[in-house]
């Protein structure tokens, strides 16, 4: 009995987004939002023989309705890259759409999580911390930037160079942010052991960091990944969903650390210093964030590929942060 | 007495890895509407071992997109512009799936989508004739009444015809009536849809649905509902387009049902496929319940003795509207 709002339902990522959730029967309601095309989109969805309840929502007079009585809110809103763009490129349109729908959750649906697609999450997150924290309703552990897709890339790439392992179930964990080098990828920490040379590790490192930015090249102007984030997208909702509903799930995801101090100390020692966010694999339950899981050792190459992923964070999310204080000032 | 269906479940975790046979499926128009979610779906599912998309545009740039979900499948996109490359998106496949085309606007109905895609599934289908004459043939490319037709003819011009083999993918309707009796039935079950796949010429069987107990009214307006389905998401999509993202899903279902009979599972469903149901009235094309096997169809069965005396009086009326857009995809391809 999960209520899920889309918010950007009718756009690149949100439609095929919204599709898997409509096969996800955990889903009873699926609320569609957006400010152009929705009452299609809904109406294509609805038709798919799952039980869930969907709704279309169009345009800023509907969003309060949108997001009321909603257990999880997923934001795939605002514009994608094109080619030669990096995700801060985007930063001035997707944080004023990102602070307006956060805005709007925060007023009708104070409880809900929150899952953070638009870009650059690594900034939009602290954004939409920062819009929780002045209505007064911020609950660290109700807060996530989706990078699901580097985990999934992970995965996928690894199995590129080594065919005889099953990607499926392969998990490599990726901590740090969610663009080129803040995403830093543990191989060495992967659930199935893999020998990979130095270089095979550096390669392999590139590739997952700038995995976005091969999209963007192959689609030559017509946007960034949009199948694959909703299926990373459908991916982490779903980990939310079993967790709403009382499994404990493991995901890793961008996250305040302040949702487990304790547990946040490694990944500090470890280079994350005193950000206020990181991605770290998070263990999940009813009430969010539990506790974020412990990593154990990291070579010496994934620990200087933290420290330069915290520093470039570090300015990612005081743009956040920024943004927001400019514009209640 | 029906297959149990399994929703596809596309969450990554429950992929079973035992899965014995693996195929490799084509999709042709991989880039459209309908395209790129059906190649997201197909990309999900663990028994297909070899993505190859195929569209006049955009293709690499959906296939380096979908290639990035970490299933067991490899991932190959091909324009127009790559030399040989839609023989090569065809090449060992073992279904092709064909949404290819363009949708209706408001006030279209399905035929009037003839003279543009007729066109396109009669060149892909010579394409399949010559590459993968022995892959089975999903049609969604519409209108679906005359394109099996056509990819019919195609075929047996080119001397590779197997009745067993190509399928027009009704699995659409199928979706809507399961779902627009859900509320009703208070839940998800299979209803029998047989007949064409526009208009009058769809036949929802209600009468097969146990526990589906409908006034006349609620038959006459689910009926209705069923059958305009289509027009439905058309109006709502205000001159974008037809239904995508519901369209990939039942495609993707149907290419599922036959990549489990071809494992060896037992599989029943509904599909507009070459039959002699109706063969003194003249029609060689109806959708009716067949059983799947590795072949393609093992065997067509008849409708239903106890369908009902209205289910009845609608498949008498789908005939001359079924007759007539099968003639007319059939002298497309031979002009008489």
């Amino acid at each position: 009995m999960v209520s899920v709002a889309i918010l950007g339902a009718a756009g690149g990522i949100g439609q095929p987004l919204s599709l898997l959730l409509k096969l996800n029967t955990n889903v009873t309601k699926l609320n569609l939002y957006d400010i152009v095309n929705v009452p299609g989109v809904a109406k294509d969805v609805s038709h798919v023989a799952t039980n869930s309840e969907v709704t279309s929502y169009l345009g800023p007079a509907q969003l309060a309705a949108a997001v009321t009585d909603i257990d999880l809110a997923i934001i795939p809103a605002g514009v994608p890259r094109k080619p030669g763009m990096t995700r801060d490129d985007l930063f001035k349109i997707n944080a004023s759409i990102v602070k307006g729908l956060v805005e709007a959750i925060a007023e009708n649906s104070p409880k809900a999580f929150i899952g953070i697609i638009s870009n650059p999450v690594n900034s939009t997150v602290p954004i939409a911390a920062e819009v929780l924290k002045a209505k007064g309703v911020y609950d660290p552990k109700r807060l996530f930037g989706v990078t699901t897709l580097d985990v999934v890339r992970a995965s996928r790439f690894v199995r590129d160079i080594r065919p005889e392992i099953d990607s499926a179930g392969l998990r490599v964990p990726v901590v740090g942010g969610h663009s080129g080098n803040t995403i830093v990828p543990l191989l060495s920490l992967a659930s199935t052991k893999v020998d990979l040379s130095q270089k095979e590790v550096e390669e392999l490192t590139h590739r997952i960091q700038f995995g976005g930015d091969e999209v963007v090249q192959a689609k030559d102007g017509a946007g960034s990944a949009t199948l694959s984030m909703a299926y990373a997208g459908s991916r982490f909702a779903d980990s939310i969903i079993r967790a709403l509903n009382g499994e404990t799930v493991v995901e890793p995801t961008f996250i305040p650390l302040e949702a487990d101090a304790e547990g946040a100390k490694e990944i500090r020692a470890l280079g994350a210093g005193d950000l206020e966010f990181f991605a770290v694999p998070v263990e999940l339950g009813r009430e969010g964030t539990k506790r974020i899981v412990p990593l154990g050792s990291v070579t010496e190459f994934e620990s200087a590929a933290i420290k330069v992923a915290a520093e470039a964070l570090a300015s990612n999310i005081a743009t956040g942060v920024n943004f927001v204080k400019s514009s209640s000032a | 007495m029906f297959a149990t269906r399994n929703a596809i479940k596309v969450a990554a975790r429950s992929f079973s890895t035992a899965t014995p046979l693996r195929s490799k499926v084509a999709v042709l128009g991989a880039a459209g509407g309908i395209g790129q979610s059906l190649s997201l779906l197909l990309k999900a599912n663990s028994r297909v071992t070899e993505l190859g998309l195929y569209d006049i545009v955009n293709t690499p740039g959906v296939a380096a997109d979908v290639g990035h979900v970490n299933t067991l499948s490899n991932v190959a996109g091909y324009t127009a512009k790559d030399q040989d490359g839609l023989k090569k998106t065809l090449e060992g496949a073992e279904l092709v799936v064909i949404p290819a085309g363009v949708p209706r606007k408001p006030g279209m109905t399905r035929d009037d989508l003839f003279n543009t895609n007729a066109g396109i599934v009669r060149d892909l289908a010579q394409a399949c004739a010559d590459v993968c004459p022995q892959a089975k043939l999903l049609i969604i490319s519409n209108p679906v009444n005359s394109t099996v037709p056509i990819a019919t003819e195609v075929f047996k011009n080119a001397g590779v015809y197997d009745p067993k083999k190509i399928f027009g993918v009704t699995s659409l309707d199928l979706v809507r009536a399961s779902r627009f009796i859900g509320d009703k039935l208070g839940k998800i079950v299979d209803v029998p849809v047989v007949g064409g796949h526009a208009g009058i010429t769809i036949i929802p069987l209600f009468s097969q649905v146990e526990g589906l107990e409908l006034t006349k009214e609620e038959r006459d307006a689910l009926t209705h509902r069923v059958q305009f389905g289509g027009d439905e998401v058309v109006k709502a999509k205000d001159g974008l387009g037809s239904a995508t993202l519901s369209m990939a899903f039942a495609g993707a279902r149907f290419a599922d049902s036959l990549l489990r009979a071809n494992a060896g599972e037992e599989v029943l469903e509904w599909s507009f496929v070459r039959n002699d149901l109706f063969k003194d009235e003249g029609l060689e094309y109806f959708s009716t319940y067949v059983k799947l096997d590795k072949d393609g169809v093992k065997e067509v069965l008849p409708l239903p003795e106890s369908i009902s005396e209205y289910e009845k009086e609608l498949v008498k009326a789908a005939i001359p509207e079924l007759l007539k857009t099968q003639k007319k995809g059939v002298s497309f391809v031979n002009g008489n």
